[in-house]
């Protein structure tokens, strides 16, 4: 019989990395991501699967313990809320730069500062462009569901140590704070120290006569060097790029009317689609999984084939200028997107995308 | 007539007073002549060699003039961001209880960007060893002012001297450790004579020790010339720190492990 739950976001990928085997979690409550600490600490997961829980001092500790533990070849993760993974940019930079698999959740809220505690999606660009110093890349997961909460915990950590890269699910405190219905998996068993040894040869678990001794650096100071390192960087991100795009479409076969959304905004645009369909509009969505790696050439292949693309977004315009580089020019893609914390209607989605693309009051608002 | 002595002939198996300790790396090690991180680096290396821990050990280095540890000791090592040591310790250490982990710091490190991380290792008890050179200076930077820096002293961001009124008191970080009920042995050392190497190296015994038997957070500060940085010969400068630096940072036990 399926192991099927009601849960909140946060609750649902607590529990999928404890049932993905994760051995370490590092984090700093902030809202709307407290849930993750407070379930984990009341699963009991010592006894559960021998998992470490541990409430750091701040978001920097936390993500500096995160990199302790990766570096022994250990599946850790942190979790915060927008203002805290600024603070965490300095150790995303160096697990970055000691090419350290580690799983990182953003409940993001709407900024800049404190701002609020809604749900925003303004933290696309420091996700998805970098966020710390140096020529990085993190892959990028956006869940529309609890489900999805769930699933990526599974999901972030095979592709963290697949590429020894940091995974980050960008999610949003709507996602984060809603209820839905989860079908949850087996009990995945943690790794032996035996099997990490194997497993990951570069992880340090102390020196033996076997072999030279693991040191964890981001430091060369030969330019040629670091350059080689750089060079190496940039063809995992392209490895990356080729192999690891995920995105979902729905109402596309005979779409004419695009919108491009991802997360809580993809929810939305759903919602608006059915409105749409049921006044005959040909509307549909290109929902992009994967934010790094961003699905480009899906974006291209509509492009060629839609009369508008609208993006939506709760920020104002970050995705906006990757589906202008997947369309490049072949079609004009406007955005809509509301600030500060605030969800948009479906309606008011609807609306703008009509009032853009389709009614004949058109101005030619807005320029691509 | 004597025989004339050659390096041959001194250098036979049964003249051996010394030699490069075997978890030392042969890498000639980066820091000025006159400096004591080489000593405090070989003492640690001793000391987890003799308890025969390499093959638990793993190490973190700071940013400082540390920074290239790793490159000196032979032994598993990450390197850790500034000040980020403790955390990065803690993050080891709980996932692998039973390795020996420490980190080895210095006082721009530990006593300022990292203030927080390490009171909240030591606060929480953590079972590590912290490995702490005072200088009193930031050395790798080029001689600014530390959070250790004495009254007056003159850096390169003192240029006039530490003015206490604009730019604060040294911090007694070791002190106020000491305090928590987390830490369980805290001390306070040198390596400029060979009396105190022979000290500094017990503590070091004693705090590893106190890890095994999994008592908490030990913490041996090691009170450190920077000749280079103070502008000094090595020989004045091991003189002005017993002259300036002990008062402030007097040497000995703060606090002992419960039996």
């Amino acid at each position: 019989m399926e192991d099927i739950k009601l849960m909140k976001g946060n609750e649902a990928i607590a529990e999928g990395v404890i049932r993905a085997g994760c051995d370490g979690y590092f984090g700093y409550p902030i809202t709307p991501q407290s849930e993750v600490l407070e379930y984990l600490m009341m699963a009991r997961t010592e006894e559960r699967t021998g998992m470490v829980v541990l409430q750091a001092e701040s978001e920097i500790a936390s993500i500096h313990m995160v990199y302790g533990g990766a570096a022994c070849g250990k599946r850790v993760m942190t979790s915060s809320s927008s203002p805290g993974i600024s603070l965490m940019q300095e150790g995303i930079s160096f697990m970055a730069g000691t090419e350290l698999p580690c799983l990182l959740l953003n409940v993001v809220r709407g900024g800049p500062g404190l701002g609020t505690i809604q749900p925003s999606q303004s933290d696309y660009f420091q996700a998805v462009k970098g966020g710390g110093h140096g020529d990085y890349k993190l892959i990028v997961l956006a869940p529309a569901s609890v489900q999805e909460m769930y699933d990526f915990a599974k999901l972030g950590f095979d592709l963290a140590f697949k590429y020894r890269i940091q995974v980050m699910v960008l999610s949003d405190g709507a996602i984060g704070q809603m209820m839905e219905k989860v079908v949850l998996d087996e009990q995945i068993p943690r790794q032996t120290n035996e099997e990490i040894i194997k497993n990951h040869p570069w992880a340090t678990s102390g020196k033996t006569p076997d072999r030279e001794r693991n040191i964890i650096t981001s430091l060369d100071l030969d330019p040629v060097k670091q350059e080689k390192i750089n060079i190496h960087l940039q063809e995992k991100f392209k490895r990356i790029t080729e192999n690891e795009v995920r995105f979902e479409t729905l109402m596309c076969d005979d779409v004419e009317y695009l919108f491009v959304a991802y997360g809580s905004s993809a929810r939305v645009c759903q919602k608006a689609i059915q409105l749409g369909r049921e006044k005959g509009l040909k509307v549909g969505l290109l929902r992009p999984i994967t934010l790094f790696p961003f699905p480009y050439d899906e974006v291209a292949k509509l492009a060629k084939q839609v009369k508008g693309i609208l993006c939506v977004e709760m920020s104002a315009g970050q995705m906006i200028e990757d589906v202008r580089l997947g369309a490049n020019g072949a079609v004009k893609v406007e955005h809509f997107g509301r600030l500060g914390g605030i969800i948009p209607a479906p309606d008011e989605v609807l609306n703008r995308m009509e009032e853009i693309f389709i009614s004949k009051n058109n101005y030619g608002r807005g320029t691509n | 007539m004597e025989e004339e002595l050659t390096r041959e002939s001194i250098c036979q198996q049964e003249n051996l007073v010394y030699s490069r300790t075997p978890l030392m790396t042969p890498k000639a090690l980066s820091y000025c002549p006159g400096c004591g991180h080489g000593t405090a680096h070989r003492l640690i290396m001793e000391v987890i060699e003799e308890m025969n821990l390499q093959s638990q050990t793993i190490g973190v280095a700071p940013v400082g003039c540390s920074v290239l540890a790793y490159d000196f000791l032979d032994i598993d090592m990450q390197q850790a961001a500034h000040g980020r040591a403790p955390a990065v310790a803690t993050g080891i250490k709980r996932l692998l209880p039973d390795k020996f982990v420490f980190t080895y710091q210095g006082d721009g490190d530990l006593a300022a960007i990292g203030t927080g991380e390490t009171i909240h290792a030591c606060n929480r008890g953590e079972n590590i060893c912290i490995f702490f050179v005072n200088n009193g200076i930031y050395g790798m930077t080029g001689g600014q002012m530390a959070p250790t820096t004495l009254p007056n002293m003159k850096t390169a961001t003192s240029p006039y001297g530490r003015d206490v009124v604009s730019m604060g008191y040294p911090l007694k970080i070791t002190e106020m450790i000491a305090m928590l009920p987390g830490t369980c042995f805290v001390t306070r050392q040198s390596v400029h004579t060979p009396a105190n190497v022979r000290k500094t190296k017990k503590a070091i015994q004693k705090a590893v020790q106190c890890q095994l038997d999994k008592k908490g957070l030990s913490f041996v500060e090691i009170v450190s010339n920077c000749n280079s940085g103070w502008k000094m010969t090595p020989l004045e400068s091991n003189k002005w720190m017993e002259e300036n630096m002990f008062p402030v940072f007097p040497l000995g036990d703060i606090k002992v492990p419960k039996p």
